[in-house]
């Protein structure tokens, strides 16, 4: 670990003026810290925001629900109002990390995490989104978790977050203050591809602060829930997981929210399964065809190609635990 | 009458200690003076150092000293036989010259007065070498010349028998990735070295650092109260145990250094990858004709690391003809070392496989198989087994396990998305014995000290050895404190290979055997004591209180007995030497399996397992569970999840860190139960005990490989087994 200095804000203006300054914001600490003992983050200055009134969910007016940049992601995954309305949020959430974990960690800290790829968190490894131009160590060397979707030819690593892809699929909105005032960013556009800047993985702003991410209303009943398919059965990043939200009205299919994570860059939205799920009634023949989708564009590397079909799968399974076989 | 210690389900004599955080591991013992050193790893696997520089970190407050080949005094690096250095080829020598051997080799140390500055200026030492393209693949990579056995004409037989079966099964490199990350703080005194080490054997340590600093192993102290776990990885002084002792001598300064978990996978031991390439001939009905082992392992370049992978495939089954040859292949790695079970949980997961593939083929039961091909002797040698009680682990455990449900047919059991399947495999882990003392004492108070100089790396040894000693002197549990981990203590084998319970209970017994004779002596000849006159051999102690064994009334306590007699204490050595083994003696086991496998996803869970052991007497039901059920999650990860990853372009290790190198968590752990057959083993030790810390992990993979193949009818052959092979 390289020296630092720390100071703790107890309000946004505070925040953002220590930003301003260069410093880099800490919440939960759980990834921040593991990356700064690996020295692959090296800040000098860290600025403690965990104090900030960052920490309510609330119901928005247009009936959303907006979840505060501090919440934990114990307190966000039991909140009742997230249970009853997205319990895709709650089970992501959940069958993430370590009960330890997600204690501390916040929700602005997990969308904010970056890729767990093995050689970026190892200094002496060539990576280009740790140190721009260096090289991929991922693209010839072990890249059994890395992404089969939006990669380049700079950078294939998976974003990891679990909760992040519930977001996606639920087109979030990720609220941020920051030196010029407060803006959104729809969640599409949030998260970053890594393209020719993978060393970009977030659409923040130098001295940014994100205090919410809010989830729109969506038309009810709503039916969603998170499936995650890993190695272990707990306490580990997904190869493959899925996010699906669906309200079916007289036995038609109205709404599809579907992304998938573990494969892509990016939590990964499947606008493609969604199309060919609206308008249809549910049934295991529709599950199938639909998730026959979610692979398009896909390019496997040495270590992935099981992906590809472990996504259609993963898909197709939880369109079906969701939508049910009516 | 008090109750025997011995079988008892006791609970650790130091488990308050340990749950209340006081138990002093390597790192823990305050030591004076002391400042902090942080090894700097080589970044490429095989070459030269060209140029380090120091300036940065040398100019980082706080740090007092870089040490590295090039300003490091020679060291003698005596030869050493003992301390399980490998037969074949020379250890490293650390800082002697500019030779990289594999990723992750120290090249450099910095000291400094706060573990951060050492651990901060260690990332700023630049280190420039002339890389060489390794070789980290044991695929494609020429062995060594094999270690051989053949008995019959195995290759003959094969041509000719009805049945024949090819396979080639593989097995990845696993970590130990014990809790407790090695530590140690080295001191001296003079030309007098204290270590205080994560270590299995502090006399292997002891005589390890006196052969490498070129001194007398009386000027080497080593100890080890408490170690945290180690599955064998504490079986060696490692390099950096050697470089704490270096720079604490530069320093003049105590030093002490703790490995990262990054550096445990280059810094320590592992199990090693294989590739078991396996034929088999039998006749129609299952008897066995004749196996082919031809077996590869990686060792490194500058050792020759063996273990023992051959036993099971000469003993297990009978059969005429086997033709072993087992090649070790030298790669640009570090020096693999004994991992639970070493050697014969390979073998087992290849022999293992091979008898459910040939049980489908036949459509026999595997385990009647198995019964089909049971020896009645030791067919390698044709010595008689000591005890061998497979049939029965096979009975018991199939009975308890419900095995009568498995349809046989495979991927005929079904629950909803999930297959079921249920498998079975056998054990063996060779029943190891050495020489070994411990010292015993009895105080005027009535209390006694037993001391040897062994471990406790988890198995419990504090509460087994006082278990053992209270029946023995006649005193209750709590009237006996059992010590160890100090080398200045009467000698034992390593803690490892599950000899300690034979070797050093069998003399705990024996000290305290003649503890209590000495006392029972010393009362029947006191004129003085109600038991004079009594004949010895009628008098027993009981509560500490020696008496008539017929007449209870007549007696008195120890505490009497000395304090009369003006003696403060005593003390014997007692001592356990095997004898030339006349007969071939082996712990068995049947591990069963149960799995479900997700058809669609490819994932396996295992929904539950048991095991029946024939290990000889038990001496604490509760420390053999822990054991027992601890193996079975250890075999759950070498099945399904662990696997160090090389990358072979430049040797690193990719996932050296426990959030990527995957272990069992509570989740992937279902109902695990052990059963013990009744019975000891009195060839293989004094108190009956074979042994059991490893068997116990030995069978669990190729039981859940196997299950794995009956819920789905697909044979993985590769561990661990992941959604990939089975999408
Ligand atoms: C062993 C392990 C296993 C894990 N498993 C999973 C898993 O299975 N699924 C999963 O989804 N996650 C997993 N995680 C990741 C975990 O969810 C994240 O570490 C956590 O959410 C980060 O939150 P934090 O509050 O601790 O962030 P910190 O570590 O404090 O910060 C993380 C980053 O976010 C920035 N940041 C934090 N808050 C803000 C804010 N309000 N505005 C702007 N920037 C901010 C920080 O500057 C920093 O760059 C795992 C982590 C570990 C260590
Ligand atoms: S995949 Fe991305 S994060 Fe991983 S090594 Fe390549 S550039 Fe770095």
């Amino acid at each position: 670990m390289h020296p630092f200095s720390y100071v703790k804000v107890s309000d946004i203006a505070g925040a953002l003026a220590a930003g301003r300054r260069g410093g880099r914001y800490i919440a939960g600490g759980t990834m921040l810290v593991d990356l700064m003992r690996e020295t692959v983050e090296r800040p000098s200055t860290l600025v403690d925001i965990s104090a900030l009134p960052l920490r309510d969910v609330t119901v928005t007016a247009r009936g959303g629900l907006r979840i505060g940049a501090l919440v934990r992601m114990a307190e966000a995954a039991a909140h009742p109002k997230v249970r009853a309305t997205y319990p895709v949020i709650s089970q992501a959430l959940e069958l993430g990390a370590s009960p330890q974990l997600r204690n501390m960690a916040t929700i602005g800290g997990n969308i904010m995490q970056r890729t767990r790829c093995a050689y970026f968190r190892d200094v002496t490894a060539a990576c280009n989104k740790r140190d721009p131009g260096s090289g991929c160590a991922a693209l010839g060397g072990f890249n059994r978790t890395h992404a089969i979707l939006g990669a380049s030819d700079q950078c294939v690593a998976t974003h990891p977050s679990d909760v992040a892809v519930a977001f996606a699929a639920l087109e979030a909105i990720v609220r941020l203050v920051g030196p010029d005032g407060r803006r959104g960013v729809a969640f599409a556009d949030f998260l970053l591809p890594p393209g020719s800047t993978p060393e970009r993985e977030q659409a923040v702003r130098p001295g940014e602060l994100i205090t919410a991410v809010e989830i729109p209303a969506l038309p009810r009943p709503l039916r969603s829930g998170y499936l995650k398919v890993s190695d272990r059965r707990s306490y580990e990043f997904a190869l493959t997981s899925a996010a699906v939200a669906l309200h079916v009205r007289g036995g038609v299919i109205r709404e599809a929210k579907v992304a998938a994570g573990g494969v892509g860059t990016v939590p990964w939205k499947l606008p493609a399964v969604e199309r060919r799920l609206i308008g249809e009634r549910p049934s295991e023949a529709l599950w199938a065809e639909a998730a026959r989708l979610a692979a398009e564009g896909a390019r496997p590397l040495a270590h992935n190609k099981f992906k590809i079909e472990l996504l259609k799968r993963a898909v197709e399974r939880q369109l079906r635990i969701v939508g049910g076989t009516a | 009458m008090s109750r025997q210690a011995v079988g008892a389900p006791l609970s650790r004599v130091d488990g308050r200690l340990k749950v209340t955080g006081r138990a002093m591991y390597a790192a823990d013992h305050p030591t004076d003076g002391v400042v902090h050193a942080a090894v700097v790893g080589s970044t490429v696997a095989r070459g030269r150092i060209t140029g380090i520089d120091a300036r940065a970190a040398l100019a980082l407050s706080g740090v007092l000293k870089v040490i590295s080949h090039r300003n490091a005094p020679r060291l003698a690096y005596r030869p050493n036989p003992s301390s399980n250095n490998p037969e074949g080829g020379e250890r490293l020598h650390v800082f002697q010259d500019d030779k990289v051997l594999f990723h992750g080799q120290p090249v450099a140390v910095v000291v400094a007065t706060t573990p951060e500055a050492a651990q901060h200026g260690a990332s700023l030492v630049e280190v420039r070498y002339d890389a060489e393209k390794p070789s980290t693949d044991l695929t494609g990579t020429p062995a060594h010349a094999p270690v051989t056995y053949a008995r019959g004409d195995a290759d003959q037989a094969m041509r000719s028998a009805a049945v024949r079966l090819e396979m080639t099964y593989r097995t990845t490199r696993n970590h130990h990735n014990a809790l407790e990350p090695h530590a140690t703080i080295a001191r001296w005194d003079g030309d007098r070295l204290t270590v205080w080490d994560k270590t299995q054997w502090v006399v292997g340590t002891q005589k390890e650092l006196a052969a490498v600093f070129g001194i007398e192993p009386d000027a080497v102290r080593v100890i080890s109260p408490c170690v945290g776990g180690a599955f064998g990885s504490g079986l060696r002084a490692w390099p950096h145990v050697t470089i704490a002792a270096l720079a604490a001598r530069e320093l003049a300064r105590p030093v002490k250094l703790v490995l990262t978990r990054k550096q445990l996978y280059s810094g320590t031991g592992y199990r090693p990858a294989y590739e078991y390439h396996l034929r088999l001939g039998s006749d129609r009905r299952g008897r066995l004709i004749a196996m082919v082992h031809d077996i590869k392992a990686e060792t490194s370049s500058y050792e020759d690391f063996e273990e023992g992978v051959l036993a099971a495939g000469q003993m297990l089954y009978s059969m005429p003809h086997v033709r072993q040859a087992y090649r070790t292949v030298p790669l640009d790695v570090n020096t693999p070392l004994y991992m639970r079970g070493p050697g014969h949980a390979t073998a087992a997961f290849a022999i293992e496989s091979a008898l459910d593939e040939l049980a489908h083929e036949l459509d026999i039961d595997p385990i009647e198989l198995r019964r089909r091909n049971e020896p009645s002797e030791d067919e390698s040698d044709g010595t008689p087994f000591s005890t061998r009680r497979l049939r029965e682990c096979y009975t018991l455990g199939a009975r308890e396990f419900g095995w009568d449900r498995r349809a046989p047919e495979p991927r005929s059991t079904r629950d909803g998305d999930w297959l079921i399947g249920m498998g079975m495999a056998a054990g063996v882990h060779t029943t190891r014995r050495n020489p070994a003392q411990a010292r015993v004492l009895l105080d005027a108070r009535g209390s006694a000290l037993v001391e040897a100089a062994t471990s406790d790396m988890g198995p419990g040894t504090c509460t087994a050895m006082t278990q053992v000693a209270a029946d023995a002197l006649g005193l209750t549990v709590r009237a006996v404190d059992f010590r160890l981990g100090d080398s200045t203590m009467p000698p034992t084998p390593a803690h490892g290979g599950s000899q300690t319970m034979a070797s050093v209970g069998s003399a705990v017994q024996d000290g305290c055997d003649q503890l209590r004779r000495q006392a029972i002596e010393l009362a029947v000849a006191d004129e003085r004591s109600p038991l004079h006159g009594a004949d010895a051999g009628d008098v027993a102690v009981t509560d500490g209180r020696l008496h008539v064994k017929d007449d209870p009334a007549r007696g008195e306590t120890y505490q009497q007995l000395l304090a009369r007699n003006n003696r403060t204490r005593l003390e014997t050595l007692g001592s356990f030497t095997p004898e030339e083994p006349r007969f071939s003696m082996y712990a068995y086991g049947a591990t069963f399996a149960e799995v479900a496998v997700d058809h669609r996803l490819g994932l396996v869970r295992v929904r539950r397992m048991l095991g029946v052991y024939d290990v000889g007497r038990i001496i604490s039901p509760k420390l053999a569970d822990s054991q027992a059920l601890g193996g079975m999650v250890g075999g759950i990860g070498t099945a399904l999840l662990e696997h160090t990853v090389t990358d072979h372009r430049d040797g690193r290790i990719v996932n050296a860190n426990l959030a990527d190198y995957l272990v069992p968590v509570n989740a992937d752990v279902p109902d695990l139960r052990a059963i013990y057959l009744d019975g000891e083993d009195r060839e293989a030790s004094p108190i009956g005990v074979k042994g059991l810390g490893e068997v116990v992990h030995i069978g669990v993979a190729p039981a859940i490989a196997n299950a794995v193949f009956h819920a789905t009818g697909r044979r993985i052959r590769r561990l661990p087994i992941t959604a990939e092979a089975l999408l």
